[in-house]
């Protein structure tokens, strides 16, 4: 028996959202008299950031503190209509939505100011901190507080926005099949070693290079968060979960997590992780969205690396023992490439 | 169905409630008593989302019968903050981004807790031991276990 070592790569480029259909976001922001703005949504955040990144992008555009704003997302009944949390789509279509309707509101918030000052809206600026300023004489100031108040029960305005993000739904050259589907995509690349027991057949992973392109990192320690979380889960898909061991019999297939196997805290490869950031054109404030990607690459990687240290190419997921020794022995025995 | 009154401590308050019988312990905490920081994920002992303290071992909530812990003291997640005062672990626990969908949280740290109770500088394999019984689908584990560790090894502290 004998351990062998092998490296893998792989690289994949990511759609962010999917306009196939037309792939429409909601925002909606107002202010309440406190000053403090609210952003309605119906997009959910499972976990992901996507409120506080939208509540980042929100205080962004409306030059107001981030603490005073607040991101609602409870219920897509009453909510404006969004397509939803998935297709990695989150923080590029809901953020434009946020950054149209934060700047309509701001656009109120400082006609508000104007009248309370006495001055023209064009020559007004926030500072981030809760104030509103002349540009050039800070001391013809208001606070956000004051204008929403004035805006509220003297000057009887609404301090509101809304946004929508729309791509148009893409045509199909009916000639070519040629289509756009998306606008933006991220991009990933992954490299993993791992050792294979020509044994037992067993696959780990013992290391994860990875450099992964989000656009700008709006938030960097979400995105850590979820490129660490989501190339646990590729790693998981590589080597480890399936409904279906012997698709398409449903034998032997899980019931419960005993036979549901996944990497546990004792299974980890230490992960070494690399951001690069290249705004995205079309993305708010140059974020796309690390959503899915995050998990891909790990997969043709694991396979790659298996293939490297044995010889055996694995073409169905995911790589189990009992797949490694057939293939182990279809072969008359491990073929480590780098010895070939 | 027959009721049967249970009387025990509850993070540290006296607490009595009605079970039904057979009902488990999961079950009555969360209906009855109506603390819900201990989560339902598999009911069967295997994802440790329903983890609690009972006279300070951790055990699986959903395969203890609520009988069971008359007269005992029951630690949830719930009692892990003093009043406006995390527990150093859940303080560590937003320091790493240790949860996403916080589905797993509050099972993983009554499973920390207890780890540092009775072994408060654990070497990072015993960490991995202690919450071995979690399941948990977003972080990758390795915030979590540098989050425990920070609390073991003094870099956070309440």
């Amino acid at each position: 028996m004998a351990i062998h070592r092998g490296r893998g790569f792989a690289a994949i480029n990511y759609p962010i959202g999917m306009n196939l259909g037309g792939d429409p976001s909601q925002a909606l922001v107002h202010s309440n008299p406190d000053g403090k703005f609210t952003v309605a949504l119906s997009a959910i955040d499972l976990g992901q950031g996507m409120k506080s990144v939208c509540r980042q992008i929100a205080a962004e555009t409306l030059g107001v503190p981030v603490e005073d704003v607040y991101v609602d997302t409870a219920d897509s009944d009453t909510g404006p209509h969004d397509m939803g949390s998935f297709a990695s789509r989150g923080t590029h279509r809901m953020g434009n939505a946020v950054i149209r309707a934060s700047a309509e509101a701001r656009e109120v918030m400082l006609e508000a100011a104007a009248e309370e000052l006495e001055v023209d809206p064009g020559d007004l600026m926030t500072d981030g901190k809760g104030n509103i300023h002349v540009r050039g004489a800070p001391s013809r100031t208001i606070t956000v507080m004051a204008a929403a108040q004035a805006a509220q029960f003297r000057q009887g305005r609404t301090i509101a926005g809304r946004g929508i993000f729309l791509i148009p739904l893409s045509d199909v050259d009916p000639d070519t099949g040629e289509m756009s589907p998306v606008t933006t995509f991220a991009h990933a690349a992954m490299l993993v070693t791992v050792e294979v027991c020509d044994e037992t057949g067993e696959v780990t992973v013992t290391d994860m290079q990875s450099a992964y392109e989000v656009g700008r990192a709006l938030n960097p320690r979400l995105v850590e968060q979820q490129l660490r979380g989501g190339a646990w889960m590729g790693m998981s898909h590589a080597a480890w979960e399936t409904t279906e061991p012997y698709y398409p019999a449903r034998d032997h297939g899980p019931v419960d997590f005993n036979s549901y196997i996944m990497p546990g805290p004792g299974d980890l490869a230490p992960h070494h992780i690399s951001v690069l950031e290249r705004p995205a054109e079309d993305g708010p404030y140059g974020g796309k969205g690390p959503g899915e990607m995050c998990a891909n690459p790990v997969l043709p990687a694991v396979v790659n690396a298996v293939y490297d240290a044995v010889g055996v190419r694995i073409d169905e997921l995911p790589v189990t023992p009992e797949k490694v020794l057939r293939g182990l022995r279809a072969l008359g025995g491990a073929k480590p490439r780098q010895r070939l | 169905m027959t009721f049967k009154p249970i009387s025990f401590t509850l993070n540290g308050s006296s607490k009595a409630a009605f079970a039904t019988e057979g009902q488990n312990l999961l079950d009555f905490l969360r209906r009855a008593v109506g603390d819900l920081s201990p989560k339902y994920g598999c009911g069967q002992g295997t994802c440790g989302a329903c983890t609690v303290m009972i006279d300070n071992v951790p055990q699986l909530a959903c395969l203890v019968l609520a009988e069971s812990v008359e007269g005992r003291a029951v630690n949830t997640a719930a009692g892990l903050a003093n009043g406006p005062r995390l527990d150093p672990l859940q303080e560590a626990f937003m320091e790493r981004f240790a949860a996403q969908c916080g589905y797993c949280t509050a099972g993983m740290l009554v499973a920390a807790r207890a780890l540092l109770d009775a072994n408060p500088r654990p070497s990072r394999e015993e960490v991995i031991e202690g919450i071995s019984g979690n399941l948990c689908r977003c972080t990758g584990y390795e915030p979590i276990i540098d989050a425990i560790l920070d609390v073991a090894e003094g870099r956070v502290q309440a």
